[in-house]
Formats: structure tokens, sequence, C-alpha cells
């Protein structure tokens, strides 16, 4: 069984998904199916520095989340993964299948291949491993944005 | 707040679907109360909604997960039919929040119980707890694990 006892997050690894150049930036831990995510993620865009998208969708809450994030993760094994991301953010009615073959298409992608890797083993084991890594650092919501390690930007609410 | 050692105060209370759970029913099993302030608040859903997508590893621990909130166990139903999770709620809804009170969970000028988790051991025994710094924020599913290791 995974050990998901408290641990830092993991440093940014080669195979991280990382926007922009240089050592220093964000690490966000973030949910394709979650509003207050795709409301920030302009925001997080404009930062200085590199931006690292770690998975962290949340089934019980959004049930799509999953397979939005296997899409991504599977256009990125073709090199479009920002593109994905960028593209499910910014039309959050339009995520049913048909509509992500439809980004498939538009970006380019070999249509069998993605279909493919969205459903394939590997794909499910890495959104696990960000995942399981964010509940390890305790991540308790959408979006969770470090800065190297330390947990910097949470939604503050009352109750 | 409950200490630990402190024998867990028994209660009997009515699920999400109105039937009555005691804590004695747990005897020989470890839980997990996860008291917390109410349903449908924010926090509250992101906190259940965490705690369901890892229960299958707080369960494979010998741990059940059971909240309490002072809301009806009408509401307790349609907060998990809304979020999509299935943890057991019980309604401390009559005498309203009298097993909060019991457990020192209770936050009287809000009229609801912080976010506390109190662990159950086989006998009954208190065997942790954690109370949160304010109701706005919960544990990390990590913290129950770390208790849990």
């Amino acid at each position: 069984m995974a050990d998901l006892s408290s641990a830092p997050i993991p440093p940014v690894g080669p195979d991280d998904h990382v926007r922009g150049a240089g050592e220093e930036g964000l690490i966000v831990y973030a949910d394709l199916g979650c509003p207050d995510c795709a409301g920030a993620w302009q925001r997080l865009n404009e930062g200085p520095g590199r931006l690292v998208f770690r998975h962290f969708p949340v089934k019980s809450k959004h049930p799509r989340s999953p397979a939005l994030h296997a899409a991504a993760e599977a256009a990125g094994l073709q090199g479009r993964f920002f593109e994905m991301v960028d593209s499910l953010y910014a039309d959050r009615g339009r995520v049913d299948d048909p509509h992500l073959w439809e980004r498939a298409e538009r970006f380019g992608l070999d249509l069998d291949r993605f279909q493919a890797d969205r459903r394939a083993e590997g794909t499910e084991a890495r959104l696990k491993r960000d995942f399981r890594s964010g509940i390890r650092a305790g991540v308790a919501g959408t979006p969770a944005v470090f800065d190297a390690c330390t947990l910097v930007a949470v939604r503050e609410r009352e109750f | 707040m409950i200490a630990v050692g402190d024998q867990a105060p028994d209660f009997t209370l009515r699920n999400q679907d109105g039937e009555e759970v005691s804590l004695s029913d747990y005897r020989g099993h470890k839980v997990m109360l996860v008291f917390y302030p109410g349903d449908f608040s924010p926090v509250c859903g992101d906190q259940f909604s965490i705690y369901q997508e890892v229960k299958p590893e707080i369960e494979a621990t010998g741990v059940e997960l059971v909240g309490i909130s002072v809301d009806s166990f009408f509401a307790h139903k349609a907060f998990q039919e809304k979020l999509g999770f299935d943890t057991t709620l019980l309604s401390d809804f009559e005498p309203k929040g009298q097993v909060a009170r019991a457990y020192g969970s209770y936050v009287e000028k809000m009229g609801f119980a912080n976010r506390t988790l109190v662990l159950v051991d086989e006998e009954g025994k208190v065997a942790w707890t954690y109370e949160s710094p304010n109701p706005g924020e919960f544990p990390g599913a990590n913290v129950i694990f770390d208790a849990l290791s």
C-alpha cells in the first residue's frame, strides 16, 4: 500500500510538466475540473519564472477530472500538454470525449495514439503519483500553490 | 478537547439513512470520528471529497471514518449525494451538538463543532486527537495517515 503520511513535495524532476524557463518558480497542484483552478490559471501563468503543473484530480467532486487529466497527460506525450490544459480551463463547458477528440485534432495529435495513451496504465500511474505527493504534502483543496517546497497560496474561507 | 487515554463517550445518533448508529457498534474496530461544522460548507465539501479519494487506503489500515455534524440526517444524505462520497455521516441534531460537546469539539459562539479528528481504538478509548486552528482549515489526509502509521 502506498505511504500517504506527511512528506514534502518532491523536487521538480525531468518528467514534470514545466512551462517557462529558469530554476525558480511555482509548483501548482491543480484539478482540471475545478472552477477555482480555471479562474486562477491565467494569473498563475503571469508569474515570474517557471510554472510546474502537478495533477490533483478530485473525482468525487469533479467526476470528469480523471478523464481530463488523462487527456492532458496523453497530449503531453505528443508535446502538447499545456495546450490541452489551457484549452480545458478556457472552455469548461466542452469536456466530453468528443470535445477532447476535437482538441486533439486541432493540436495536430495522432488521434489513435492519443486515445491509447489516455487509457494506458502508465498514464493512470502518473496521475496517481502526482496526486499522492499532493496528499502527502497536505494539499486540502485546489489550486494549491507551492514556492519551492512551501505552500504559499490556498483559498481562505470561513468554514 | 477530550484527552488521549480517556474512554470515548458512547452515543447513539442517526446516520444519513435515518438508522441509529452507536459508537459501541464499532467496538473491536478502530474508528476516526470527524467532527465538522456543517453540510455543504465549502471547506467541509473539500474535506470529505479529499478523504473520499483516499478512503480505500484509510480503510486498509482497519479504520472507518465517521463524520459528525449538527445537521439533520436528511441534509447528510443530500450532502453525500451532491458530492459523491459515501463516508458515514451522523446527525448530532437534537439535543443540538450534544456529542460534540461531550468530546470538547463544540464551538458555542458558532453553534457547530470545530473541525476535529478523534481516533477511537478497539476498546473504545481515545487513541489520538487533532483540532484545527479554526473551522476554515481542515486537516489534510496526510494527518490521518500520520496518526495511523
